[in-house]
């Protein structure tokens, strides 16, 4: 996948940190969309998985994490510890998918 | 026209515009049932035949042995109550009181998260600082809540060197 170690611990089990950075994050702000909704409002009526919005947030989250490691790339670090996810509904039908965590090197 | 005709029209339109919700209740009720029992029925047999990885909260690994393997490990589910489920719940509301669809939909919605979790750690001896995350979903019309329950498992999976791969304790 990538050569990142990501982890939400506060260290690299079986490596020590080298040094550390500061705080690295990335966000992303989805909203649904027109087709997923009516499928989703639809499958709302029977309950159970609504696979549309599963999907939705996974990729969303992805993506967040992906800007989350492209800055931590930038820092040069090779590991982000710590790694947390807040997810909150900012407006109509939108919500915000955020990833952070602490950029290090370790060795 | 025959007074009576639109007397019969009259009663066929209240009947389908009162009856519709009520027969909407009881078949999108049933059919959430029985894909509720066959979700849980899926959760079970998965729970007992996939591999066993203890999870826990804390956040240390054993300092004994190496660490072969660690990274980041997801799972994620977005669920929602049915129809007839969803007015009980409305109406509970209205009492107070323990609020059981919405708390098997948890259970359910938890479960399989951590199902799928499970799923993504391959090979591991365990799963460090497990948490769960639970987050509501606005629905279509923007109010909190209804629109469905996203719950997010995450950890940190960590396999070690086999035991037999490591140099004999000193001493």
């Amino acid at each position: 996948m990538n050569d990142l170690l990501l982890t939400n611990l506060e260290s690299v089990p079986g490596r020590h940190i080298a040094e550390h950075y500061g705080l690295v994050s990335g966000n992303t702000v989805r909203a649904k969309n027109v087709g997923r909704d009516i499928a989703a409002s639809f499958k709302n009526l029977v309950g159970g998985e609504l696979k549309g919005y599963t999907e939705l947030l996974t990729e969303a989250r992805q993506q967040a994490t992906a800007r989350m490691i492209e800055q931590a790339r930038a820092l040069g670090a090779n590991a982000v510890l710590n790694v947390r996810f807040s997810t909150s509904s900012v407006a109509q039908g939108a919500a915000e998918l955020y990833v952070y965590g602490s950029a290090v090197r370790v060795e | 026209m025959d007074p009576s005709q639109s007397q019969n029209s009259e009663l066929i339109f209240m009947l389908i515009f009162y009856a519709l919700p009520v027969v909407g209740l009881v078949v999108f009720g049933l059919i959430g049932v029985v894909a509720e029992r066959r979700h849980f029925a899926s959760i079970r047999l998965r729970e007992q035949t996939g591999p066993r990885i203890p999870m826990v909260t804390v956040r240390k690994c054993d300092p004994n042995r190496a660490v072969a393997e660690s990274r980041l490990v997801t799972g994620s589910v977005v669920v929602s109550l049915d129809y007839f489920k969803r007015f009980l719940a409305g109406l509970r509301n209205l009492f107070g009181g323990r609020v059981r669809s919405y708390e098997s939909l948890m259970d359910r919605a938890r479960r399989e998260a951590t199902l799928r979790l499970q799923a993504e750690c391959v090979g591991a001896d365990m799963v460090l600082n497990f948490r769960i995350e639970t987050s509501a979903l606005a629905n279509t019309r923007g109010k909190k809540g209804a629109g469905g329950v996203e719950v997010l498992a995450y950890g940190t999976m960590v396999r070690y060197v086999p035991m037999d791969a490591m140099p004999p304790p000193l001493g």
